[in-house]
């Protein structure tokens, strides 16, 4: 293999070349940047590059690596990092122009555990502005393209990471998933997406868009490489208060696994109305193939489901409007040129500097939040997001797994929904029940309709991850998807 | 026509904790400018906040002190209001499940002892400073240090009768805080803040009259006397049969007057939630009665 192809391989193929001596870390961030410029024009994953961070970075590894030093699997890995998570003295703009200058003085803790793993920050990835939408198209600063096909969204918010890793431009990336927003755009790129348990990751450095369903998580190219980054994401932080203090073990253990008598839940709501037929057929055929493998797969019903996506955007922009209301032009980000007095800066900076479905949301919080709606609505969601949590809690005491589609189609084109609001958030129909349980799930490559991927979302009981794990790595060892690639 | 007095005081005290309340910065009056600041208490993207739990066992103490129930179960909220010292835009307080609730506090007037029940103290954050320009440079500048500082609010019930019955709450407050130490009390520098609520109705009358609040009283000389401008005023606006405006209003010391700062309608809705950021406050009995035990021996006991 050249050395300029090795962009192409997975991370524990690269890993094990790094490792054996065979090639240097520079080596593979000489590859993967020559990848990019190649094609980033095309794709438009990326906002960012940190390149004289990123050769520094490889320098010292490969430094390391010669002394003899035994590094972890990470060392001399590139990745890419979603920029709405805070990368110390790289500008992290959260796709808005509020932030287009922003760079933050300190690193989020994932960031900071991946560095000390050895990984390599090769640049910060495109989003929907702040995290809120399932196209990227609501970032202010670029536009990313399917690396399936350019005409076509790579879903949202976390598009660029998805694209990234899609595109081999970085051999795994993070997102953050608030309703579906790794998984979401994992499926519409044919790429491996996870979201963690709530808690499970700190969320410290993560610009909070709905701070009690964010959780950030792993882009990979297979679920071998996704159990690898999931180890070193994982972790208490005393600097997230929400953060849970649990050891959570080798997610590798997890692999090739036989999975006989592993029980899996079909909810039937997660594959009735607006449920692509052939994105249905592909992911019923995905658990057939579980099914041969020795799994027992029943029929279940999750009808508190329904009311999933009220209940997220109810909740998510309450706490959105409180989280985005720091952005007032004051200390740092944007601030308007004209204005004559305090609220006229307020009023002036903001609007702006946030985009339209930015205001959408902080507008819907800050009227659900209001005196005199605050039962009727944002407290009643909280009453109805108990009840989907519970349901869940119930269904996982008969089984391990439950399986749907990842995104009820396929990637859609660019501009077909940015008018109609409601089957944009539709997008996230299967995902968002999700978040508001607070439980992991996995968005898997398991076929392709039309040329375009299609993902399967395995679910698992909080803290579950290891059998998402196990029964991911048992499709993916018995198929291929995982390992088709687009033509670029 | 003879009028009663209703006052309940609002006091915040800002507590002599060695750090701040949400993250690591000292704690302390009059340092250089924006030196005891950090990501976390000056807002930044993506920057979280964790209780020191010093600032829960002394909100405890004066608690027990002010012989209030201590809630096992309570929760830290945000009240969200713009301004340039909240650099959040969202100051972490405690709205529906405060730590501590129905105290009292015991005062002596006349030789007479008279309870003044206590409904609530919660914790919440101090706001930073604004340092304005003066009238040729047209800005002003935040000073963040203050910011995260952490204060015990002590609500009262509508219990006082006077100004001077205000006067000697607060002063017995105080005393009772400072013997704690647990706040330095000081009203000059802010460390102990007082609003109050007043209102007057015909003697004999059940319902409360539209009361208003009054702000920026800096010494205990300065409560008692504008609670006694505000009552006066009260009294003459009813006695020739007006009516008194819901409003919250500043006492001008220089001046000797209460002056509007804004009315109830024109009041902020703070669109409380709570704050997702940080767990509910659960405390054991055990530790409480630690607390307790430790206590000095105060002025009722």
């Amino acid at each position: 293999m050249k050395a300029l192809d090795l962009y192409s391989l997975t991370l524990h193929e690269i890993r094990d070349k790094i490792r054996s001596g065979e090639i240097c870390s520079k080596e593979v961030l000489d590859s993967v940047y020559n990848r990019i410029e190649n094609l980033d024009d095309k794709i438009g994953a990326y906002l960012t590059l940190a390149k004289d961070k990123a050769y520094e970075a490889a320098e010292s590894v490969d430094k390391r690596i010669a002394e003899g030093e035994k590094l972890g699997d990470l060392a001399g890995i590139p990745m890419a990092i979603k920029d709405n998570i805070s990368t110390n003295g790289i500008r992290t703009t959260c796709a808005s122009k509020m932030l287009e200058n922003y760079v933050p003085p300190f690193d989020a803790h994932v960031c900071e555990k991946l560095k000390a793993a050895g990984a390599i920050l090769i640049g910060k990835t495109n989003l929907d502005e702040f995290a809120m939408g399932s196209s990227t198209e609501n970032s202010a600063l670029k536009t990313t393209r399917n690396p399936w096909d350019l005409e076509r969204v790579p879903g949202g918010s976390s598009g660029g990471s998805a694209a990234a890793v899609a595109a081999d431009e970085a051999f795994f990336s993070l997102g953050s998933d608030t309703g579906g927003s790794i998984r979401q755009p994992a499926s519409l790129c044919g790429v491996v997406g996870f979201k963690p348990t709530y808690g499970a990751v700190s969320r410290y450095g993560l610009v909070a868009y709905g701070s009690s369903f964010d959780q950030i998580g792993p882009f990979t190219k297979d679920v071998e490489d996704c159990a690898i980054v999931l180890n070193h994401l994982y972790g208490h932080d005393e600097r997230d208060s929400t953060s849970l203090a649990v050891e959570h073990g080798d997610f590798t253990e997890a692999l090739n696994k036989d999975i006989k008598g592993m029980k899996i839940g079909l909810p039937k709501e997660y594959f009735e109305e607006g449920i692509d037929p052939d994105v249905k057929k592909i992911v019923l055929d995905g658990v057939k193939i579980l099914e041969g493998l020795g799994a027992h797969v029943e029929e279940i019903s999750l009808p508190y489901s329904k009311y999933a996506l009220p209940v997220y955007y109810i909740a998510a922009s309450a706490e959105a409007s409180s989280n985005l209301a720091r952005f007032d032009g004051v200390r740092y980000g944007y601030r308007a040129k004209e204005y004559d007095s305090l609220e006229e800066m307020y009023i002036n900076s903001r609007s702006e500097g946030f985009g339209d479905e930015v205001k959408l949301r902080i507008m819907l919080g800050t009227y659900t939040l209001s005196s005199g709606y605050y039962d009727a609505y944002y407290n009643k969601a909280l009453k109805v997001r108990r009840l989907i949590k519970q349901e869940f809690e119930k269904a996982f005491e008969k089984y391990d797994i439950i399986i749907s589609p990842t995104s009820p189609t396929t990637a859609f084109k660019i501009g077909e929904r940015t008018d109609d609001q409601l089957a944009m958030y539709m997008s996230d129909i299967c995902t968002v029940p999700v978040n508001i349980a607070g439980i992991p799930a996995i968005s898997l490559p398991c076929g392709f309709s039309k040329g375009l991927p299609v993902g399967m979302q395995i679910m698992s009981k909080a803290l579950g991850e290891a059998s998402i794990i196990k029964a991911a790595h048992a499709f993916e060892r018995n198929t291929d998807f995982s390992k088709k690639k687009p033509t670029l | 026509m003879n009028y009663e007095t209703i006052i309940g005081l609002e006091i915040h005290a800002e507590l002599s904790t060695k750090t701040k309340a949400f993250c690591s910065c000292k704690n302390e009056f009059g340092g250089e400018v924006n030196t005891n600041c950090c990501p976390v208490c000056m807002g930044y993207p993506g920057a979280l906040p964790v209780l020191n739990k010093k600032v829960v066992e002394y909100a405890v103490k004066a608690g027990l002190a002010l012989n209030c129930q201590i809630s096992l179960y309570s929760k830290t909220d945000r009240k969200n209001y713009f301004y340039p010292d909240l650099p959040k835009a969202y100051q972490i307080s405690q709205y529906d499940k405060p730590l501590c609730k129905n105290g009292r506090i015991k005062i002596e007037l006349d030789g007479q002892e008279k309870n003044i029940g206590i409904t609530r103290i919660h914790i919440e954050e101090d706001a930073g400073k604004l340092i304005h320009g003066t009238e040729s440079e047209d800005y002003s500048l935040v000073d963040f240090n203050r910011g995260g500082v952490p204060l015990i609010e002590i609500v009262s019930e509508p219990d006082i009768r006077s100004p001077l019955e205000a006067r000697l709450y607060l002063e017995k407050l105080k005393g009772i805080l400072e013997y704690l130490e647990i706040s330095d009390c000081k009203m000059q520098e802010g460390s102990l803040r007082c609003d109050a609520n007043i209102s007057i109705r015909p003697v004999g009358q059940k319902e409360f009259g539209v009361k208003t609040e009054i702000k920026n009283m800096n010494s205990m000389k300065a409560l008692q006397r504008a609670l006694e401008y505000e009552e006066e005023r009260h009294k003459k606006i009813l006695s020739e049969g007006g009516t008194i405006a819901h409003e919250t209003r500043r006492w001008d010391e220089s001046k000797g007057i209460t002056v509007s700062m804004r009315t109830k309608e024109q009041a902020h809705d703070y669109r409380y939630f709570p704050e997702p950021d940080l767990v509910p406050i659960i405390l054991e009995e055990a530790w409480i009665e630690d607390i307790r035990k430790a206590l000095p021996e105060l002025p009722d006991d």
